[in-house]
């Protein structure tokens, strides 16, 4: 806390002198009271001890619960492209359709093109239910245009969830307006809350007609943020607190600014990992600032999680994704192709679809239950990661030639957590598998002892068992949860047979550069 | 002198616009262009030329020696 009691005493001028270390919001972020004992965001579909106001106001949002991921989607509108800070992990000059990065954008729209493209998007998926402006640039730079899309979405679309995402430098300015648009949900981007480290994240801001360098620009930055998130609390809007981890720069600072997010009311914290490949051309890019690793991510996100809950399933989406979390349908929706369909907005359908969602989840909820009764009375040191290819729906319903992506849950006797996610290469191009992409694709679950898929192939099934990670397809279709703890009921059983030895795994490493997509 | 954009370096990211106090900033053919004899390299307004200070790309607001200089044509 002592980077904010000193950097209180410099406030004059242009910075927030808002009353600091308020107590905590009444609610405890997401987590829930399941028996487990875990704090996780969601993970389980029920209220647990949230109160209904804001139950309500996230089970459906795919980044603000875990659990409603697997079900419900997102769609960002492009609408922003002006900034006013400078970030040294950000390079507004690239754009690539196969990329999936924050601040990349095929298309540029405006607000009526914006609305016309989330009733296509809305009639074509219907599970969509949030619609987000996240830039590229701040949302809360170009505000004439992120309001306006907004209140044409509130008419058009009444059941879409609005949200926000920013830097923050803006946002005391404009959260009477978040409040009259109705805006639920807003994410801002807090690396640092110490000018000393924050001067190494942010070359320069704009503000108030003045572009401000080095510490000056880091402390009004900082200030104007932890203002905007208290601000929004007083207003009952939810806030997501974004950190992006950059070794050796802000990566231990980050449980500092954790303890001053959660202490002004923060609902969830999002550490994302610092993307740094050479070819995005930032300025950590070039200078050879290095990522951190899918375990050094872990034990950061392991030492935040506390009264707040941590956002793991973050997939660091375009500024126009379309679809689920982890997978990107914009290509299917570009002004052009949006512009020849027929939409027609139908609330009842998307009730009804919707609603059919929900009985698929509480299946689910109700299948994960019964799974850990069997383990109520076991106890065991062991606790191991595991690797899963779904398509969505909470099931093991993906190919392992086909996924994209894997997601990771911790196995222990107290229960099945979810605790990430692993970008890969697609292993299967034109039905054949290649082995340079099974070795990258281990090298991204290499920390997990089994990966769970609905198919497997014998090449890669035969390499993954070298390797040490077991391929396991006998719950092909059923339910993740469930049968992640079946499966390490038997392990457990195994390791005191004596038929297998408990081994610990090795770290993993988190898939930069451009997403070959499969389609 | 007025300032103008280099027009191979701007990324049409529109900071600039709404903040020129002349109104001298449009786009153009996906760009962003000023017009010098709008432009008081906004002395009178602000300390720093705005669309200097707000630009991502250093070095593509930059003065346009071909004009003379606002306060000389004032
Ligand atoms: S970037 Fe993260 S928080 Fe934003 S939409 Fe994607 S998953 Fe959600
Ligand atoms: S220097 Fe000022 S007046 Fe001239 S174009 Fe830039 S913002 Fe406008
Ligand atoms: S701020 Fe710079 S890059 Fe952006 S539109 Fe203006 S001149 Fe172009």
């Amino acid at each position: 806390m002592n980077a904010v009691v000193g950097r209180r005493e410099y406030a004059d001028g242009p910075v927030a002198t808002g009353k600091m270390m308020q107590p905590a919001a009444e609610h405890k972020g997401c987590r829930t009271s399941a028996n487990t004992g875990h704090a996780s965001c969601g993970s389980r579909a029920g209220q647990g001890d949230l109160p209904t106001g804001i139950w309500e106001k996230v089970k459906n949002h795919p980044c603000y619960s875990e659990e409603a991921h697997h079900h419900y989607a997102r769609m960002h509108v492009a609408v922003a492209p002006a900034c006013n800070i400078q970030c040294n992990y950000c390079n507004r000059k690239y754009d690539c359709a196969n990329e999936s990065r924050p601040g990349v954008v095929s298309e540029k729209l405006t607000p009526e093109q914006a609305v016309r493209k989330v009733l296509a998007v809305a009639s074509t998926i219907p599970q969509m239910t949030v619609l987000g402006i996240a830039g590229p640039g701040d949302p809360l730079a170009n505000p004439e245009k992120t309001f306006r899309t907004f209140d044409l979405v509130a008419k058009a679309a009444p059941d879409i969830k609005l949200c926000l995402s920013t830097n923050g430098l803006a946002l005391p300015d404009h959260i009477d307006t978040i409040v009259k648009s109705r805006i639920e949900h807003v994410t801002i981007t807090i690396n640092m809350i110490d000018p000393e480290i924050g001067a190494k994240i942010y070359p320069w801001i704009f503000f108030n007609h003045k572009r401000y360098t080095g510490i000056d620009a880091a402390r009004i930055l900082a200030d104007r943020q932890l203002q905007g998130l208290e601000m929004l609390g007083e207003r009952g809007i939810l806030c997501k607190v974004n950190s992006v981890m950059i070794p050796q720069i802000n990566d231990h600072h980050l449980v500092e600014v954790n303890k001053a997010v959660k202490s002004r009311g923060a609902f969830l914290h999002n550490i994302m990992p610092l993307i740094s490949a050479p070819q995005y051309g930032t300025v950590f890019g070039l200078n050879g600032q290095r990522c951190p690793t899918a375990q050094q991510l872990k034990v950061l996100q392991d030492a935040c999680e506390g009264e707040i809950a941590m956002m793991r399933h973050c997939r660091q989406c375009r500024a126009d994704a379309v679809g689920l979390l982890g997978e990107d349908r914009s290509a299917e929706f570009t002004i052009g192709q949006v512009m020849k369909m027929d939409v027609k907005y139908d609330l009842e359908m998307r009730k009804a679809y919707q609603d059919r969602v929900e009985d698929e989840r509480a299946a689910k909820v109700t299948a994960y239950q019964d799974g850990l009764a069997k383990f109520t009375g076991e106890m065991s040191e062991i606790t191991l990661l595991v690797a899963v290819a779904t398509k969505g729906s909470g099931l093991i319903n993906e190919h392992f030639g086909h996924a994209k992506e894997f997601q990771v849950y911790e196995l222990s006797t107290s229960g099945v957590k979810f605790v990430g996610h692993r970008r890969v290469d697609v292993y299967c191009q034109d039905g054949h598998g290649e082995e340079d992409r099974l070795s990258t694709i281990i090298r991204g679950i290499d920390d997990c002892h089994a990966v769970f898929v609905a198919k497997i192939g014998g090449c890669p099934k035969s390499n993954l068992i070298k390797t040490g990670i077991e391929p396991v397809d006998q719950y092909a279709h059923e339910y993740i949860e469930k049968s992640a703890s079946a499966w390490f009921r038997s392990y457990l059983d195994r390791v005191k047979s004596g038929e297998i030895q408990h081994a610990k795994r090795g770290d993993a490493a988190i898939r930069q550069g451009a997403l070959i997509s499969a389609a | 002198m007025p300032f103008k954009i280099i027009a191979s370096q701007c990324t049409s990211c529109s900071a600039c616009e709404p903040l020129c106090p002349n109104v001298a900033i449009s786009e153009k053919a996906g760009g962003f262009v000023i017009e010098p004899a709008k432009c008081t390299e906004c002395i009178g307004y602000f300390e720093e030329p705005q669309c200097v200070a707000a630009c991502p790309v250093d070095g593509t607001c930059v003065i346009d020696t071909s004009w003379p200089p606002y306060q000389a044509q004032a």
